[in-house]
């Protein structure tokens, strides 16, 4: 078995085992109305994450991704309710600027050979301070079509609601998982994160690659912040603070290595259905703080974090003994 | 142009370098060099370091631009912009270190930027099924679908080759590729490329191993200090030969036997008894004697640096055992070594040695400090106390013992680092090219602090690609070949004839080899 494998099937079983201990615990929780609360709560830091798992791959970060979801929803809701746009307008003016914007980091990254982690930092500071500039307050949005998507669902047996952004937020899981497992440009990611010098050695275009990536990444936290914006129904400057640690979060607890080259972008949903099994649970309990929610994606983290470790130390310890032998 | 063998002349060169020249700065790395590949021939590439084996490389396969001469491919003259560019001209590279993904399937380093695709998405079934059919051809059974990571280098390094050939197809060009691999592996690539050379394809091979040499080779082309030595069939040349046109000692040979070295000892201060570690030196048994200095002579990758960091467990040994004064100790570790009174100056200065941002004083006392530990701080005046005496007795020349010990010459730097171990008082002091790079004057310094330790009663072990300079301050000479100690000269014999006889010879050590 692929090695790689292992921590993505670990976040699994611990999915399921809790999953299982929660429903037993509060049985109300194995519902579909459950479940679709789930997908559509989770949404916008599901498609946030499918992102940063192509950034993390390629063994980059990007810590501007919660600073874009609230620029995003800052912008959308002033091209909206003050310039009278259309939504569709205003958001692909949005895609725009955040391409826009993903490919300036990517430049910055590759040519002026600056960490990623400084290059985002500061795009996380510029697209928050951008986003209080046009705003300070919070801009509600009321429109109809706005209303009309967000209210839009598909009703699931057992009495749930699969909603449009729950849905939206499968399809870009789906869309990721084509685009890392079976193309080109995914198997440049996983080449860049395995081992960027030999890649480009092996002709990977890494300027072209990395710049990709990071726009892959702005846009789909522009995406994210329309969905946040629609979950709302507002844009609001200081939203989604720190999301892209969650969004981190669930993608190293999904079994990608954090220092790129192995990760599955199934192992994302995973590891975003976790976190929101969490936040689900604590809410249901009613009794904890719900702080708590942190306090055990720490643990987990840390946990997949030990795992991951021995997983590939004890392979490489295999490999040592079976070149030996 | 010289060219080995009359037939060469005449026929057509798969790729040619026309009198190529590089600058570095001032330093010119490559001296209006030829070099003519021929289409079914393995032609080796030998020299020793700084003779411009890799630059000519490097210029071959694209990653340098010549700044005079010209490369051409086929008879037309080419530039060469990268390394991707030159695989569109048919050339293709497998270096040392596989520089492939070891986190990706096999069937994908094969593949990699030429995926069959199918509807703009992978067809991994068509891959999988490419692969297996390449690898055969190379006699590999392996899964395609499998992580690359998990394999051996020895099938790393045949991907690799599999991948260059299947993009480039008509030079093949092989920078150390056994460097990293054992006996067996060595046997199946050697296969390979006999198989390849049969196919008709240009191979160029870059080895220090003159057996290696000798096995696949056909031609060889010699470089010493960026210039052309000499290119000849490989039939035509003895390894004698061989080794006196790589280490430039054709002309007669200099240097005498210093008789101060000579004295008898007597009191053994360590013997290492078939001591070794795997993929890096071969068992050796040495003893060695207070007041006395071991030359170590070998050419680069023979394993002298691995002897070295074995010895002073950078690199623990898996074999054998060692003894400090009779009694067993164990060397896990360089902190191990050092606790027992060793001390190593390794070969790079520049990366392993100096700590080029801390001043002069700070490098002196590093290795002191690093043995008494952290809760025996020399406060500073004892510091600049100990600095100042080294400074001094090692003639130092530094314009203050505060400044940056990058700012020093190579020769300075290499006395601080001496200064650094002498003043933890060794027992025992393994020094790694003390000399390389360094002028003239600091070289004789050099020298004389090493027959001065020597007869103060210090045991060193000294490697070095000067033969003559071996000769003048060695008690006893180690010469290493492919990773073995393959002789001990003592008296008369350290002499520069009998040293590159040993380098280059199959003596017994080599039949018992073959045996075994």
């Amino acid at each position: 078995m692929n090695r790689s494998m292992r921590p993505l099937l670990a976040t699994v079983a611990i999915f399921l085992v809790a999953y299982a201990a929660a429903v037993f615990q509060f049985p109300g929780l194995l519902s579909t109305r459950v479940l679709g609360n789930f997908l559509t709560d989770n949404a916008f830091l599901g498609i946030t994450a499918v992102g940063m798992t192509f950034v993390i791959i390629s063994g980059g970060i990007d810590l501007s991704v919660g600073a874009v979801i609230g620029f995003t929803g800052v912008l959308v809701a002033v091209l909206i309710s003050s310039f009278g746009l259309h939504p569709l307008v205003a958001f692909a003016i949005a895609f725009v600027v955040a391409a826009l914007f993903g490919a300036a980091m990517g430049l910055a990254i590759h040519y002026l050979e600056v960490p990623a982690f400084i290059v985002t930092l500061a795009g996380m500071f510029l697209a928050r301070g951008g986003a209080s500039v046009i705003t300070q307050d919070s801009v509600p949005i009321n429109n109809e079509f706005y209303t009309m998507i967000s209210s839009l669902y598909f009703r699931l047996p057992g009495g749930g609601r699969l909603s449009f952004v729950g849905l939206l937020m499968i399809a870009v899981f789906v869309f990721g998982a084509i685009l890392a497992h079976r193309t080109r440009f995914g198997s440049y990611v996983y080449a860049l994160g395995g081992n960027a010098t030999s890649a480009s050695l092996m002709g990977v275009p890494v300027a072209r690659t990395t710049v990709q990536i990071y726009m892959l990444s702005s846009v789909l936290a522009c995406l994210a912040g329309i969905v946040f914006s629609l979950y709302t129904s507002a844009g609001y400057p200081l939203a989604a603070v720190g999301v892209e640690l969650d969004a981190i979060g669930a993608v190293v607890i999904g079994g990608t290595l954090l220092t790129g080259g192995y990760g599955f972008v199934f192992g994302t949903f995973v590891g975003v259905m976790l976190l929101g099994l969490v936040q689900t649970y604590i809410i249901f309990d009613g009794t904890l703080s719900s702080w708590w929610t942190k306090i055990v994606i720490g643990i987990l983290l840390f946990l997949f974090i030990v795992l991951q470790r021995l997983v590939f130390a004890a392979s490489a310890r295999g490999d040592r003994s079976s070149e030996t032998a | 142009m010289r060219l080995g063998g009359r037939d060469v002349a005449e026929t057509a060169f798969r790729m040619e370098a026309r009198g190529v020249s590089k600058i570095f700065g001032t330093h010119k790395a490559l001296d209006t060099v030829d070099f003519g590949l021929l289409a079914g021939e393995v032609h080796a590439l030998l020299g020793e370091n700084g003779a411009g084996k890799s630059t000519l490389i490097k210029i071959l396969t694209g990653a340098y631009q010549p700044d005079g001469g010209e490369v051409l491919v086929d008879g037309t003259p080419v530039h060469l912009d990268s390394p991707l560019h030159a695989q569109s001209f048919g050339i293709g590279t497998v270096y040392q270190e596989v520089n492939l993904l070891p986190n990706r399937s096999v069937a994908e380093n094969l593949f990699l930027g030429h995926q069959p695709t199918r509807f703009g998405l992978v067809d991994r079934k068509r891959m999988n099924k490419d692969a297996r059919v390449l690898l055969k051809r190379y006699g590999l059974e392996i899964d395609p679908a499998s992580e690359l990571g998990s394999h051996s280098v020895a099938v790393q390094q045949i991907v690799a080759i599999a991948r260059a050939v299947q993009l480039s197809g008509k030079v093949l060009i092989l920078d150390e590729p056994t460097a990293s691999l054992d006996r067996d592996e060595v046997q199946r690539l050697f296969e390979v490329v006999a198989s390849l050379k049969r196919d008709g394809l240009a191979i160029v091979f870059i080895t220090h191993f003159l057996d290696q040499v000798f096995a696949l080779a056909d031609r060889v082309t010699i470089l010493r200090n960026g210039k052309l030595v000499d290119t000849s069939r490989l039939s035509d040349l003895t390894r004698t030969e061989l080794v006196r046109k790589m280490l430039g000692k054709d002309i007669a040979f200099s240097g005498s036997t210093s008789l101060e070295a000579q004295r008898p000892v007597t009191d053994v201060l360590l013997e290492f008894k078939n001591y070794g570690r795997k993929r890096s030196v071969r068992p050796f048994t040495l003893t060695i004697h207070k007041g006395e200095v071991i030359g170590v002579a070998g050419l680069l990758g023979s394993g002298r640096t691995e002897m070295a960091r074995v010895m002073f467990g950078i690199d623990p040994s898996d074999e054998g055992s060692v003894t400090l004064n009779g009694k067993p100790i164990s060397i896990r570790a360089a902190t191990d070594a050092i606790a027992h009174g060793f001390g190593f100056c390794p070969e790079d200065r520049k990366a392993d040695g100096i700590f080029g941002d801390l001043s002069v004083r700070e490098n002196i006392v590093i290795a002191l400090q690093g043995k008494l530990g952290w809760f025996r701080a020399l406060n500073r005046d004892e510091q600049l106390d100990l600095a100042g005496q080294f400074g001094e007795s090692m003639d130092i020349r530094a314009a203050s013992l505060d400044m940056p010990v990058k700012l020093l010459s190579g020769g300075n730097q290499q006395k601080v680092i001496l200064a650094r171990w002498l003043a933890t008082d060794p027992a025992f002091l393994i020094l790694d090219e003390p000399t390389r790079g360094i002028d003239v004057g600091a070289h004789a310094e050099i020298v004389r602090t090493i027959n001065r330790l020597r007869d103060d009663g210090m045991a060193l072990v000294v490697i070095s690609s000067e033969i003559d300079e071996v000769v003048a301050y060695s008690s006893r000479v180690v010469v290493m070949r492919d990773r073995e100690m393959v002789a001990e000269l003592r008296g008369e014999d350290i002499s520069p004839a009998v040293i590159v006889q040993a380098i280059a010879t199959h003596g017994e050590a080599t039949s018992e080899e073959t045996a075994a």
